[in-house]
This record gives structure tokens, C-alpha cells and sequence, in this order.
């Protein structure tokens, strides 16, 4: 820890994706119309996979240290040297960030060979892999950043991706709003983001360790403890919070959340790779990076929690009313990262980070699963309008039932082993409320991916004929990334068992280092541990999650009517307020949208009344003053100038005879000048 | 060495065809005549090189001068024009005018000549030059040595740009034949 | 120095050779007859340098510049040449008073 193994190849697993940018950017389009997409694909996925190789090496590299000293350092030069912030360009390579960059390279890598396939008629082809490859470098520059502003640094490029890759399609108005929704709702965040930085460097500062490097940070973070903060909280707790928030923009978390369903506008692969597997994830990466702070905070951890939790259960139950195929993943996924912010929360980080990668294997699948079932609808994304897809995509729903039953939590599919172990960590914690509404979630979210399961694969179709003709399974470059990602969905899970079935957990291991400051271990060891009720709750979230699958095989696939009366609680009205997402968007368009209209308007009439007054009258005087110096410059001025150039072309005309144009004249003219040259000095010397 | 009488006597000698020739290169009418005389001129200009203790100097004149640029020279006389057509080929104006100036500047030229004090420094053995020269070339003066064949080398490729007869090329192979 | 050939002489043959080649680029209106003046007075001045070079004791500075100011006398006139070649290709003549198109 003390020094760090200091490495020269981890920039490139950064720079690779950067180079496929540049090119894709730079050269893509002469490339594609010359050379065919085939150069795009290659540089798009071979850059990616170069990095995931490379990946695989840092990582071997990593598991021959011993467990204590698994830290990589590669410093490329300096940044930023003001006053006491010394910033530097470099990459922080621990276990976490390893985890973090196999996922980005290897899902990211795989979802690049499936956008192949997906993308492949698009006319900015190059376009896309290069926002693609853009994201790739932004979100590894986030996980590596050796100290937090490199950090935000990488935060912002991918919000930046995932803006234009959201309004990818910029020609329907519907999607570039979307982008900007996503834009400006995470700058909300952002906002939060840097201020807690601020204050962080100026708390270091005054305990005496101004610096924002990480590992530094996590070096001195005891000194920051019972630090005063502002409106009454301690410092950590300010910081932690404003971060938090900053998380919920990124990660999509209650109130944060509204932008990422929108974000549903972009291609598939999109939302695949950043709206579920990686980018949202920045903020649970973000929390688990800076567990030394947070442990350090309980308020913020109960916040984190709570926030979590409720958002879990909510977007679970918006998302058993959907019908667009990717918003019910959408709000799946905002659940799924509920899950793993109560994971985080509670103190459970590893749990948290396992649930993360689980889920980017699982969530991965279903939404390429998705953009494999939308490509052969051509385009149709309403559920309503399936069915039956079982026979003619066989590949998609098997891959895509394995990530059903991962993401309900059923053993042995990865999910089971992730979401249990949470959903235990809540209670182990002592917070039995949330427990109980992540145990109810569980539940609502076996209801509605089987929902969704039923609607898609299941029964008649219910498309038009021409769709029915046209259906297909998707070509190999797709089903290749849905078959990866569905095996991994099935085995991810076992290299993290629960406690009650066997001491088995080489992930926890591989992680212990980054999770090792004295506040985290006080937190972890808070837990209780009762291997009995341990199983009695995976046991009692299994009958849960059985009785959401039944019912929805009841309602839709046996098409039983028998639960209509849901639909008419309280007159009609619970159902439409979930149908409607609790109208949390309305409630922004009411609020600050409408209060920032309403100013931005009265500034219009002020800009169009006064200031513009102010400026017409400016303009007329400047008229006035135009006119005078127009006179003064037509009679004064140029009666000047056309005096001088008269005399000069009375001038020329005179000196002209003197250009004979006849050499020997000019010859007469240096021999006698020559000669009178002589002839005057030697007058002089006389 | 110079102070015996055969050397002055070679020495006036020289400088009297020298003079003559020069005289002929610039008052004969006839621009061929002009130009053999300055072989002749240069020829003696060679001799007093040899008189100068410079016999690598006199021998670079004879060869690139006289066999050189003399028959360049001569080339140039015979592709212009008809070499009969005389009344227009050598035509002087303004000879009057021409001596006056020359005479006044020639005037001066002789004062400054004669009045300065030269400073003499004392005759050195002679001997050949060639390897002096040669050393020379190679050593102190090898950048100007260098820049000078550069300045060849672009004089060599202008004049073939510059006289390159720019007709356009034969539309069959009958004037190709012709040519060559 | 009794009858001996000093530098003067040398100089005297010089400031002659000199003159005649200014004499005949003044007078000659043709162009091959301007260029055999400018000939003369190159060598004029060669005389002086191997003169000086001779009598003034540094005997390669002198001798060299003469060689160098023969080669650019072949470069001139090589050049010189063409372009009266040209000149003559154009105008069917070489006489400097008929090359007037540029003159204002």
C-alpha cells in the first residue's frame, strides 16, 4: 500500500478505446464510405477487446501479488499543480477498479460485437462507434482515476455519451429531449458532485493534507472525523451527502430517476451497456470507492439506504405497469440499482458491488434480448403487440429466460445469489423496514419480468401479419453477446456463496483490500450473523418471488381475469397514479421546470422591453454618430487622401519617362553613378 | 622575378595581345569577329595568370573559359542569326557617349589606381598551387566549394528549362523522325 | 624599383581590359555582344584578385576567389545564353532595344 507496484501498460487498457474514438471520429466517415463498415467494426470492438485482453493480463498480474499489496500505479505526467492541489494524470488499479474494468471491457466488448449486428443499417455507423468507444474510454477513466477530479473528469464524458447516445437518432425531436432530460437531470448531480469535492479538499486542508488523490484521502480520512461542516452536520456527513446526490444523478435514484427511462430513446446497445451495465452503476462504484468516508458517515449510510430501498420498491411497481418492452427494463434497472445502493448503505459494499456485477451480466442480456426481439418486430416495442416469439427466436428466449430467473433470484442463477445476500444484509444491519420492503420488491420484481416474459415469448402474436412473416432470429455477431451474457447470468454467482450454504467467497476475498479502512470494518462488523434465519429469509424471499411468478402466469398466460379488481382500488385511482410513474414527472414539470419557465419568461419580457429599449436607443445614437463621421470621412478625410494619391499619380506619370527600358541606358546610369561615387570621395579626401 | 628583362619583355608582350584582342572584342562590327577575339583576349589574360604565379587558375581559364564558355558563346552567335547578316548584328549606338563615360570613369579609376598606397608584402617562392588549392577547396573553403556546385546544378537544370522550345508535340511520327 | 613590373602594371592592364568591357556592354545593342563585355570586365577583376593575391603575400584566398568567379561566369553565361535563346525563339531577334514588353 505504502508503494504501490507502478506499471506502464494499465494506460493503455484507457488509451485503446481513445484511439478508436479518435479514429472513428476523425476518419470514420471517409473510412466507412470508402472501406465498407467492416473497418468500423474492427477498429470499433478491436480496440475494446484489445483493452479486455489487456484486462485479463492486469488482472493475472494482480492475482500473482499477494492479497494485501494487489495496487497497480501508472502515472502518465502531471496535471494540475495550483497552490496546495497537486493533481495528477494517473491510474489507480485495485482490486475494485479491476473488477470494474473487466466488466466495462468484457460487457462493453461484447455489446460492441453485438452493435454489429444491431446498428448495422444505420447510415452514422461510424458515428455510433465512435460515441461507443468514447464511452468506453470515459467510464474507464472514471473507475482508474487515481484521484477524484480525473475522476469527474471520467464522470462527465460518460454523462456526455450517454447525452448524444441517447439523442443518437437526432431527427425525431422525442429523443434529442430525452438526451437533454438526461443532460440537465445529471447536472443536478454533478452540481452536488463538485461541491462535495470543494469542501472535501478544503476539510483536508484544514486538518493539514489538502489533496484529493484517493489513496491519500483514504489515508487521512480519520482526520476529517468530528471536522464541523455546514448547516449543522459534520463535515463527512455534508460531503458524503452532497456525493450521494451526486450518486442519484448518475445512478438514477429516487428523486434523480426520471431522466433514465427517457434515456430509453437511444439504440439498444445503449441501453444496454450504459443505462444498465455500466454507467448507472458510476454511483455505486462511486460510494464503494469512497467507503472510508461513508463508514465514516451514519446519517448519509441511513440515507443511502433509505433512498435505495424505497427506490427498489417504487420503480418495482412502475415497472409491473409498463408495456414498452425497454421502460419495464428501464425501471427494472432502477430498481435493481436500489438494491444495490440499500446493499451499500447498510455497509454491505461488497454485496453491493457483486450485485452490480451481476447485474450488468443479467440486466446486459435482457436488454440485448430486447434489441434482439425490437430488430426482429422492425422496431415495434410495445408488448402488446407480441407474443409467441418463443419458436421463431429461440436462441433470444432461452438467453433471456436465464436472465429472468437470474434477476428474480432464483437458485442458482447469479441473481440469487446477489439480491438474497442484500436482502439479508438489510435485516443483518438491523433496519428490518427496509427488509421488508426489499422482500416485497423481490416479489414485484418476479411479477413483472415474468409479466414481461408471458406478453413477449408466450401465447398468439398479436402483431400484423406482415410483422408475423417478417420475424427472425437475430444473425450471430447478436445471439453471440446474448449467449455470453446468459451463461454468465447463470454461473456468475458462484464465486460469492451465501453464508449458509458454505464458506465460499473468493469474490469478498478479492475485494477485502479496498474495504479495509477502520470505519468500513466497524460498520461490517456491525452485522449479526445467524446462519438459521439466514436461510429461513432466502427461503422466505423464494416463496415470494414463486408467488409473483404464479400470478403472473396466471393473469398472462392462462389470461385468468380473476385480478382485475386491482386495477379498480380506490376507484381506479392507485393504478393510475403507478401507470403514471407516481407522476413524479408531472410534479417537476410543475415545480422547478415551471418555476424556471415562468422566470425564464419574465426575463424575456424584460429582455424585450427594457433591455432592448436600452439597445435601440444605443443603436439610434450610433446611427447619429455614423452619419457625422460619414460626412467628416467623405469631405475631410478623403479630400486628404485623394490629394495625396493625385500627387502621386502626377508623380509617377513625370518619373515613368525615365524607364527607358533600355539596358545600356541603365548600364550608362551604374557606370556614371559608380564614377561620381569615386569621384565625391575623392573630393572629399582632398 | 619579375625584374628581368625577358619578363618584362614577356609581360608587355602579353598585355599588348591581351589589349589588342579586347580592343577587337569591343570595336569590331561584326559580333562573330568579337567573339573569336575573346578567345584571344582570354588566352592572354591566361598568360598573365601564368605571369601571376597562378598556373591553376590559368590552366581552369584556358579549359573552361576558352574551351568552355567561348564555344558556348560562339553556339549562341551561329543559332541566333545568319552570320552574313552584319549590318544589324553587331550595331554600336551612341559610341560617343560610351567613350566619354568610360574615358571619365577609366580617369578616376587610373587616380585611384595611382595614388593609393598599396601595401606590399614580400614575394613568396613560386611554386604549383594545385595542391594548395586542392587543400583549400576541401577544407576552409568546402561550404562555398559546395553551394558553388549547387549554383551549377540550378544553372545546368534553368537553362534547359529556359530554352526548351515549347512546341507542341508531333501529332504523328514523321516530325519525330525528322528531328532526330 | 627601377624597370621591374609592379602591381600597377598589373592593375593599369586590369582597369583596361575593364574599361573596353564596359565600353562594349554601353554601346552594343546586341544581347550576345553585352554578355562577351561582361566577360572582359569578370576578367578584369580576376587580374586584380591574382595580382593582389601575387604582390600582397596571401597567394590561395586570392586564386580561389578567381576560380570561384569563373564558375559563376559559367553559370552566367550558361544561363545568359538560354535566355537570349529564348528571347530569340520569341522575337526572331536578340537586339536588347526590341525586348521592350515589360517596360512601362
Amino acid at each position: 500500500m505504502e508503494h504501490p507496484l507502478t506499471v506502464d501498460f494499465v494506460r493503455w487498457i484507457v488509451l485503446l478505446p481513445l484511439a478508436g474514438a479518435a479514429i472513428n471520429f476523425l476518419a470514420g466517415a471517409r473510412l466507412q464510405r470508402d472501406f465498407g463498415k467492416r473497418v468500423i467494426s474492427l477498429v470499433g470492438c478491436g480496440t475494446v477487446l484489445a483493452a479486455f485482453a489487456l484486462a485479463v493480463y492486469a488482472w493475472a498480474a494482480m492475482l500473482a501479488l499477494p492479497p494485501a499489496d494487489r495496487f497497480m500505479l501508472d502515472y502518465l505526467w502531471r496535471w494540475i499543480y495550483v497552490g496546495k492541489l497537486r493533481l495528477d494524470i494517473a491510474f489507480w488499479l485495485d482490486p475494485l477498479s479491476m473488477l470494474m474494468v473487466l466488466i466495462i471491457t468484457g460487457v462493453g466488448g461484447l455489446i460492441h460485437i453485438y452493435s454489429t449486428g444491431y446498428m448495422h443499417e444505420d447510415e452514422s455507423y461510424w458515428r455510433f462507434f465512435g460515441w461507443l468507444n468514447l464511452f468506453t474510454f470515459s467510464m474507464l477513466v472514471l473507475v482508474l482515476a487515481d484521484n477524484l477530479w480525473l475522476m469527474f473528469v471520467g464522470w462527465e464524458g460518460v454523462g456526455l455519451c450517454s447525452f448524444a447516445l441517447i439523442g443518437f437518432w437526432y431527427k425525431e425531436l422525442s429523443n434529442t429531449a430525452a438526451g437533454n432530460k438526461a443532460f440537465i437531470v445529471n447536472r443536478v448531480g454533478d452540481w452536488a458532485f463538485v461541491v462535495a469535492l470543494y469542501s472535501l479538499f478544503t476539510g483536508l486542508g484544514a486538518a493539514g493534507h489538502p489533496t484529493l488523490v484517493i489513496r491519500d484521502v483514504a489515508h487521512w480520512a480519520p482526520a476529517l472525523a468530528g471536522m464541523p461542516g455546514y448547516f449543522g452536520m459534520s463535515l463527512v456527513t455534508f460531503v458524503t451527502l452532497l456525493l450521494f446526490a451526486g450518486a442519484t444523478g448518475k445512478s438514477a435514484q429516487i428523486p434523480l430517476h426520471v431522466w433514465l427511462p427517457d434515456a430509453m430513446a437511444g439504440p439498444t446497445p445503449v441501453s444496454a451497456l450504459i443505462h444498465a451495465a455500466t454507467m448507472v452503476t458510476a454511483g455505486v462504484y462511486m460510494v464503494a470507492r469512497l467507503n472510508f468516508l461513508f463508514s465514516m458517515a451514519p446519517a448519509t449510510m441511513l440515507a443511502i439506504s433509505t433512498v435505495g430501498t424505497l427506490t427498489a420498491f417504487f420503480a418495482a411497481t412502475i415497472g409491473a405497469t409498463q408495456n414498452d418492452i425497454k421502460k419495464v427494463l428501464a425501471y427494472s434497472t432502477v430498481s435493481q440499482l436500489g438494491y444495490m445502493f440499500a446493499a451499500v448503505g447498510v455497509g454491505a459494499y461488497v454485496d453491493g458491488v457483486f450485485h452490480l456485477m451481476t447485474h450488468a451480466f443479467f440486466k446486459g442480456c435482457l436488454f440485448l434480448g430486447a434489441g434482439s426481439v425490437i430488430h426482429a418486430m422492425g422496431g415495434v416495442q410495445d408488448m402488446r403487440l407480441m407474443g409467441g416469439l418463443r419458436k421463431r427466436l429461440p436462441i433470444t428466449f432461452w438467453t433471456f429466460l436465464a436472465a429472468t430467473l437470474a434477476i428474480c433470484g432464483v437458485p442458482p442463477f447469479a441473481g440469487f445469489m446477489s439480491k438474497d445476500a442484500i436482502i439479508w444484509d438489510s435485516f443483518a444491519h438491523g433496519q428490518p423496514a427496509l427488509w421488508a420492503l426489499l422482500w416485497v420488491g423481490a416479489g414485484i420484481t418476479a411479477f413483472y419480468m415474468f409479466r414481461q416474459v408471458y406478453m413477449t415469448f408466450f401465447g398468439e402474436f398479436r402483431g400484423t401479419h406482415d410483422q408475423a412473416h417478417h420475424l427472425h432470429e437475430s444473425p450471430p455477431s447478436m445471439t453471440l453477446a446474448l449467449v455470453v451474457l446468459g451463461g454468465l447470468s447463470v454461473v456468475g454467482g458462484f464465486v460469492e456463496l451465501p453464508g449458509f450454504i458454505g464458506r465460499f467467497d473468493p469474490f469478498g476475498n478479492f475485494l477485502v483490500p479496498v474495504f479495509n479502512s477502520p470505519a468500513t470494518r466497524r460498520v461490517a462488523q456491525s452485522a449479526i450473523e445467524n446462519r438459521g434465519l439466514e436461510a429461513g429469509f432466502g427461503v422466505l424471499s423464494l416463496a415470494l418471488v414463486a408467488a409473483g411468478w404464479f400470478l403472473a402466469d396466471l393473469i398472462y398466460r392462462q389470461g385468468s381475469a380473476s385480478f382485475e379488481w386491482v386495477g379498480e382500488i380506490w376507484g381506479g385511482a392507485l393504478y393510475r397514479t403507478v401507470l403514471n410513474k407516481y407522476y413524479v414527472d408531472e410534479a417537476y414539470a410543475a415545480g422547478p421546470v415551471a418555476a424556471v419557465l415562468e422566470t425564464s419568461r419574465a426575463s424575456a419580457w424584460f429582455d424585450f422591453h427594457i433591455i432592448d429599449w436600452i439597445v435601440n436607443f444605443a443603436a439610434t445614437l450610433a446611427v447619429f454618430s455614423s452619419w457625422l463621421s460619414g460626412r467628416l470621412d467623405r469631405y475631410v478625410v478623403d479630400g486628404l487622401v485623394n490629394l495625396v494619391s493625385n500627387l502621386t499619380l502626377e508623380a509617377g506619370g513625370r518619373m515613368r519617362r525615365l524607364q527607358t527600358g533600355s539596358i545600356n541606358g541603365y548600364l550608362y546610369g551604374i557606370l556614371a553613378a559608380v564614377t561620381l561615387a569615386l569621384l565625391v570621395r575623392a573630393v572629399l579626401r582632398a | 622575378m619579375l625584374n628581368s628583362l625577358a619578363a618584362q619583355a614577356i609581360f608587355y608582350v602579353i598585355a599588348a595581345l591581351t589589349v589588342g584582342f579586347a580592343a577587337l572584342v569591343a570595336f569590331s562590327r561584326n559580333i562573330v569577329y568579337s567573339a573569336f577575339a575573346l578567345v584571344g583576349a582570354l588566352m592572354g589574360v591566361a598568360g598573365v595568370y601564368i605571369l601571376l604565379a597562378a598556373d591553376f587558375v590559368a590552366m581552369v581559364q584556358v579549359l573552361l573559359y576558352v574551351g568552355g564558355i567561348v564555344v558556348l558563346t560562339i553556339f549562341a552567335v551561329m543559332l541566333t542569326q545568319g552570320i552574313g547578316d552584319l549590318a544589324v548584328s553587331n550595331r554600336a549606338v551612341g559610341p560617343g557617349a560610351g567613350l566619354a563615360v568610360v574615358a571619365l570613369a577609366g580617369a578616376v579609376m587610373l587616380y585611384a589606381t595611382l595614388r593609393t598606397p598599396w601595401h606590399l608584402a614580400t614575394a613568396v617562392a613560386v611554386a604549383s598551387t594545385t595542391y594548395g588549392i586542392g587543400n583549400a577547396f576541401l577544407g576552409v573553403y568546402v561550404l562555398p566549394f559546395e553551394i558553388a556546385s549547387l549554383v551549377l546544378l540550378a544553372a545546368l537544370v534553368g537553362a534547359v528549362t529556359i530554352s526548351r522550345q515549347d512546341t507542341p508535340p508531333p501529332a504523328d511520327g514523321a516530325a519525330e523522325k525528322g528531328r532526330s | 624599383m627601377g624597370g621591374g613590373i609592379t602591381l600597377e602594371h598589373f592593375l593599369v592592364l586590369g582597369l583596361i581590359l575593364f574599361l573596353l568591357g564596359a565600353y562594349c556592354v554601353l554601346t552594343r545593342r546586341n544581347a550576345i555582344g553585352i554578355l562577351l563585355g561582361i566577360e572582359l570586365m569578370l576578367n578584369a577583376a580576376n587580374i586584380n584578385y591574382l595580382a593582389f593575391a601575387f604582390f600582397g603575400g596571401a597567394r590561395y584566398d586570392g586564386q580561389i576567389f578567381a576560380i570561384f568567379v569563373i564558375m559563376l561566369a559559367a553559370a552566367e553565361a550558361v544561363i545568359g545564353l538560354a535566355v537570349i535563346l529564348a528571347i530569340y525563339q520569341n522575337l526572331r531577334t536578340i537586339d536588347v532595344d526590341a525586348t521592350e514588353t515589360l517596360s512601362g
